[in-house]
């Protein structure tokens, strides 16, 4: 039974890659106490849980009324009926977190699904196959990244109509960009080992080495900036919707709901406001406790941008 | 110390003709084409074919992409039809004031988040580098625009120390001080969470140097040792930092305009995507790109200057 201190040391040289017989099973569950002990990050993964829970489950136990306005109880404080009080359209905030918790949580996941993949091939490839190509690559990512991301947002986001899908499709372009960089980096120091030099005396083709040798070498990386674009980009759903651009009504979402909210932070109705900010740090923090809790598993010196 | 910033201007240089690229693609990705898109998309056919014909834009793309370039070099980034003004002119009034709030912001945050960022590395895991970390930590979570509505909240309604609405654009901003505070503020907090952590880190590193330790055995004194060797070395990477951070502020200069209605650059091109005013919006992109990549060239040169070990890596 190996001692804490080495365990950890063999955690982190990446204990898959260097070809030594290492059992998945056994390194999984070093990884897995590693992840355990950080405290935050197992909080926030209870936190995730508990918001899926209450964006996917709630709905099922706590039935309001999300598409028709009911004018006549708008803008009304907590309640009995209402457990978070109505918004200006009579609809119940606390049924409408929920629903909104869906669009975001979807929205933020497959948003970083998106871009992950884009920006792991595009990373991958630009970083194995190096010289003109590489520079041409990186020269994309660097000029796409010279913008603000959010000017391009709004100015694709005036362009296309908003719908969910679209939205998606839509900051995933631009959240691609970091882990391309973040995977080059990786791929050009990957590129140098020795099996991937027997892969190429094998015979195997770029691709092959690309998809079967380098991206799986780059997973740890990976996995962190993913969880943090999950985080990322339910904050730039939520600016979106707060500047109008995002989910289109009667559709929810955290950030529109702030933004309708703001409308009357001076009549008081502090209801409409905060729970959806409460919902959106809420998550956000928790997926950064975790994105950091996975930095400590791998732990590589990554930075998040 | 010549070739690097050689290299690193060549590399600026590419990466500005990108920008230039990619805006000139939005162009074309308008719907309709550019002309429907400006003038716009119940325009007659008479008035989209002089337009066509003024803007040469029935030439090939290539061709009409030098011809844009060329007009920018002049300075003509465009006409607004919607403001009937150009968009030099609507930027030349606009930008100034965005200046001042990404700038006051940036500096604001950088005279707080050093000595936090310092004080939490010398007090490392005790309760209050914690409390520290965990107010950036949801500082950093939470979206710019909330950020600015509990100020707005706490300052402006519960205690009504400032005005809620950023300066007009008709009074000079001297005699609106009171109004610049609250929008400040807001882009300073988020700012100052990513600083103050970096800050921490930077610090730490230093402090854990051997150099550190000879110092400290050859009794110089703390305060000495800090400001004279921890700092100026923790200080390099956060000019970088300030470089590399600044699309991340004027994104966040957008959100902040458009909350508290701050005649700027971001509020500017805000309006000018719900009315769809193209020629703005690509003016403005344009500008932040150009802007942005000169900033972070700056940062860099700026950083090869102070440390020695860059400028021959």
């Amino acid at each position: 039974m190996m001692s804490l201190p080495s365990a950890i040391e063999q955690v982190g040289s990446s204990p898959v890659e260097d070809g030594e017989p290492e059992s998945r099973a056994r390194v999984s569950r070093l990884m897995a106490r590693v992840f355990a002990e950080n405290k935050l990050a197992v909080i926030g993964v209870f936190g995730v849980v508990l918001l899926f829970l209450f964006c996917f489950v709630g709905p099922l136990l706590y039935h309001t009324n999300q598409v028709q306005t009911d004018i006549p109880i708008s803008n009304q404080g907590p309640s009995i009926a209402h457990f978070l009080g109505t918004d200006s359209a009579g609809f119940d905030i606390l049924g409408r977190l929920m629903q909104g918790g869906q669009v975001t949580l979807l929205v933020g996941i497959s948003v970083a699904l998106l871009a992950t993949s884009l920006g792991v091939i595009w990373g991958a490839a630009a970083g194995f196959v190096g010289g003109l190509l590489d520079t041409l690559m990186m020269r994309v990512v660097d000029s796409l990244l010279a913008i603000p991301s959010l000017f391009l947002l709004i100015f694709l986001d005036s362009i296309f109509r908003p719908t969910a899908p679209m939205l998606v499709v839509v900051i995933a372009s631009l959240a691609w960009l970091v882990p391309a960089r973040l995977v080059r980096a990786e791929t050009l120091s990957l590129r140098s080992r020795p099996y991937v030099d027997s892969a190429r005396g094998m015979g195997a083709g770029t691709a092959r080495i690309i998809l079967r040798h380098i991206i799986p070498n780059v997973f740890g990386t990976v996995m962190v900036n993913a969880t943090f674009q999950v985080a990322d980009a339910i904050l730039t759903v939520a600016a979106l919707s707060f500047l109008g651009m995002g989910i289109p009504p009667p559709g929810a979402n955290w950030g529109g709901m702030l933004s309708d909210g703001v409308t009357y932070v001076f009549a008081g109705y502090w209801w409409q406001i905060f729970p959806a900010g409460v919902c959106i740090v809420g998550v956000v923090v928790a997926f950064n406790f975790i994105g950091d809790g996975l930095r400590d598993v791998f732990e590589v010196r990554l930075r998040r941008r | 110390m010549t070739r690097f910033v050689v290299r690193r201007l060549l590399h600026a240089l590419v990466v500005l003709v990108g920008v230039s690229i990619v805006v000139f693609l939005l162009l074309h990705l308008l719907p309709g084409g550019p002309a429907r898109a400006i003038l716009g998309f119940r325009a007659n056919r008479a008035n989209v074919a002089a337009f066509d014909a003024k803007y040469g834009l029935s030439q090939p793309l290539p061709v009409q992409y030098f011809v844009w370039v060329g007009q920018l070099m002049h300075g003509n980034l465009g006409f607004s039809y919607k403001q009937n003004q150009s968009v030099d002119s609507l930027l030349a009034s606009n930008i100034p004031r965005t200046l001042i709030l990404v700038g006051a912001a940036t500096a604001l945050a950088l005279v707080v988040a050093i000595p936090m960022g310092t004080y939490q590395a010398l007090r490392r895991n005790r309760l209050d580098d914690y409390l520290l970390t965990a107010m950036a930590f949801i500082f950093y979570s939470m979206p710019t625009f909330f950020i600015g509505i509990v100020l707005i909240v706490l300052l402006s309604d519960v205690l009504p120390f400032f005005p809620s609405t950023g300066p007009t654009a008709t009074a000079p901003l001297s005699s609106q001080l009171a109004n610049l505070v609250l929008p400040v503020l807001s882009l300073m907090l988020v700012t100052l969470a990513l600083f103050s952590r970096y800050m921490r880190s930077a610090a730490l590193e230093n402090l854990i140097q051997d150099y550190v330790r000879t110092a400290n055995a050859k009794g110089v004194p703390q305060v000495r040792v800090l400001f004279l060797h921890v700092l100026p070395n923790a200080l390099l990477p956060i000019i970088t930092l300030v470089g590399l951070s600044l699309p991340g502020i004027l994104s966040g200069a957008v959100i902040i305009e458009a909350l508290f209605n701050y005649p700027g650059m971001g509020l500017l091109f805000w309006t000018a995507a719900q009315n769809d005013d193209f020629p703005v919006l690509l003016g403005t992109t344009m500008v932040v790109g150009v802007a942005v990549v000169v900033g972070s060239l700056l940062a860099d040169v700026l950083y090869a200057v102070v440390d020695p070990r860059i400028r021959y890596s």
